[in-house]
């Protein structure tokens, strides 16, 4: 009895929402797995008859597809580079230093973090094309990182205020210099939170688009533009396009598991505690 | 000591470089082009014109029915993704066997790019092919399929489905994360005076996770009030503008349009009636 008012109240519903969570995800997955032949059939069949790989292969094989992976994975590694460059300093000096202008700079963070992205990206855009930077990873990697560069400090503040002060007291003491402390003690200490920010960065720039679209498209195209252009053609192939989304969506999803915890955690932190 | 105080600077100093030089100084140029009579295929003459395209969004009809499609979409959309993502941080709080599972798979809508949320609803929702009129024909709550997405009547609430499927794991996540701090003693007090259920969630659970509630709120309205990407993949604004929310309109007015100026002016709006909320929030919420 107990055992059915369980399943019916609590295991029932969780499995409702899961079918609507991951419901929409897996039949891209299996769209993908079917011949094209089976696709284009009216009515639907909800159960393949024959799974295949050949979108997958064509997709990769024919399509310019690979060169989108590559220029992705680019863009994405050099946002993680720089951005953790950027935030790790930063976050070290908010969390470690007690200096004016600070809270005014804290807020200031945040208050970036909230700018519409449409109020952005026009004059960057002419920025970058009087510079002549449009359409390189440069141009890319710069918009990447310093757009999720609040929230990465704000983690990493987090991260480092939760480690003990007394380490760095002691270090300095001996006679360390800050920046030493920086590299000996904080930098160690702090790595686990640092993948956390920097498995952030890269899924943040691997899932962006309007960037990705108006900073650069042409020589480099990343694989969410390249997708959308393909959703734009008058004849959608849609198992090539779920099977574009199955690749595309595979990295972000493995990635987000990993660091759900640390995330979550860096996102609630302050508000649980405060 | 001079260089002690110098320190905190030092290391700030690349992060604030690239924000003046990335976000403010666009931010400013926006103002500024904002008061400029701006065509992107004539950039040497930009005459001044003060006001003048905050004067025409007012008189402008796309401009209004773009704010009202945005209060509309950004009040329905947090309100169904909060809803969605609170009752789902509920039922995972409490104790089954396969629990763990359920709350690392839940979050998968929160990781996909909203290019492919946009691709898998466009095709789930497609007229010959797509799965809901499928199952709805089966299932008998249709008659006939529909054309989700080229129907001004469907349209809007097609994306927002969307995006209420991108976001609510993020509600499930943080407010879970709220769940679990609620200290353990307090439902035990709340269970010795004799609280049913409901009393402990009205009194105990409630109030324990009002500021996460907050929070999580303000951070989601932001978002999915300048969020553009889905609509932008889904319908493109249309059919008409059926979804062409504000932030939307001004891309597209300085985008394909190539008005500058125009989509300057509507952009610092969206960002002017955006903070206006944030103030009103820090300031009650400072009470």
């Amino acid at each position: 009895m107990k055992r059915l008012r369980l399943f019916l109240g609590t295991e029932l519903p969780v499995l409702a929402i899961l079918l609507f969570g991951l419901g929409p995800w897996v039949w891209m997955m299996l769209t993908s797995l079917r011949p094209s032949a089976e696709l284009s059939q009216s009515p639907i069949r909800l159960i393949p008859g024959s799974l295949t790989l050949v979108n997958h292969i064509t997709l990769l094989a024919r399509t310019s597809f690979v060169e989108n992976l590559r220029d992705s994975l680019i863009v994405a590694c050099g946002a993680v580079v720089l951005g953790l460059a950027l935030s790790l300093p930063a976050a070290y000096a908010f969390s470690r230093f007690r200096f004016p202008g600070r809270r005014v700079l804290r807020v200031q963070f945040l208050v970036v973090n909230m700018f519409p992205v449409v109020l952005l990206i026009l004059p960057l855009f002419m920025l970058l094309r009087s510079f002549g930077l449009l359409d390189t990873y440069f141009a890319l990697i710069m918009g990447h990182a310093t757009f999720t560069l609040p929230f990465a400090i704000w983690l990493m503040t987090g991260y480092i205020d939760g480690l003990p002060v007394e380490l760095d007291e002691s270090a300095m003491v001996d006679g360390a210099t800050q920046l030493q402390v920086l590299r000996l003690i904080v930098l160690p200490l702090a790595a686990p939170g640092a993948v956390a920010v920097g498995l952030y960065l890269f899924i943040a720039s691997w899932n962006e688009y309007l960037f990705a679209l108006m900073l650069a498209g042409r020589r480099v195209r990343t694989v969410t533009v390249a997708l959308q252009m393909f959703i734009g053609e008058n004849t959608i192939d849609w198992g090539l396009l779920t099977a574009g989304g199955t690749l595309v969506a595979l990295p972000a999803v493995v990635l987000f598991l990993f660091a759900q915890k640390r995330l979550v955690g860096g996102l609630t932190g302050g508000a649980v505690k405060g | 000591m001079k260089a002690r105080a110098a320190t905190p600077w030092l290391l700030l100093a690349p992060a604030l470089i690239a924000t003046l030089l990335l976000v403010i100084g666009p931010v400013a140029d926006t103002l500024w082009l904002s008061l400029h009579d701006v065509v992107l295929f004539r950039p040497r003459v930009q005459p001044f014109v003060g006001l003048a395209n905050y004067l025409a969004a007012l008189h402008d009809p796309a401009f209004w029915g773009g704010l009202w499609l945005s209060v509309v979409w950004v009040v329905v959309a947090v309100g169904l993704q909060f809803g969605l993502g609170l009752v789902a941080a509920l039922l995972l709080n409490r104790q089954f066997w396969w629990r763990p599972l359920a709350r690392a798979l839940v979050i998968v809508p929160w990781a996909l790019p909203s290019v492919i949320i946009g691709l898998v609803w466009t095709w789930m929702l497609d007229f010959n092919l797509g799965l809901v009129n499928e199952l709805g024909m089966r299932l008998g709550l249709l008659s006939a399929p529909v054309a989700w997405l080229a129907r001004p009547e469907y349209a809007l609430g097609a994306v927002i489905l969307a995006v209420t499927w991108q976001g609510f794991p993020f509600f499930c996540v943080t407010l879970l994360a709220g769940l679990q701090a609620i200290p353990r003693q307090l439902y035990e007090a709340a269970e010795m005076d004799g609280a049913g259920r409901l009393h402990c969630f009205r009194h105990v659970t409630l109030p324990g996770l009002m500021p996460v509630m907050a929070t999580a709120l303000l951070l989601r309205m932001i978002w999915v009030a300048n969020s553009l990407d889905l609509i932008l993949v889904m319908t493109g604004g249309g059919p008409g503008t059926a979804t062409q929310t504000l932030p939307l309109y001004a891309f597209l007015k300085a985008w394909t349009g190539a008005d500058y100026g125009y989509g300057s002016a509507l952009a610092v709006m969206l960002t002017l009636l955006l903070l206006s909320v944030v103030i009103f929030y820090a300031v009650r919420s400072e009470r």
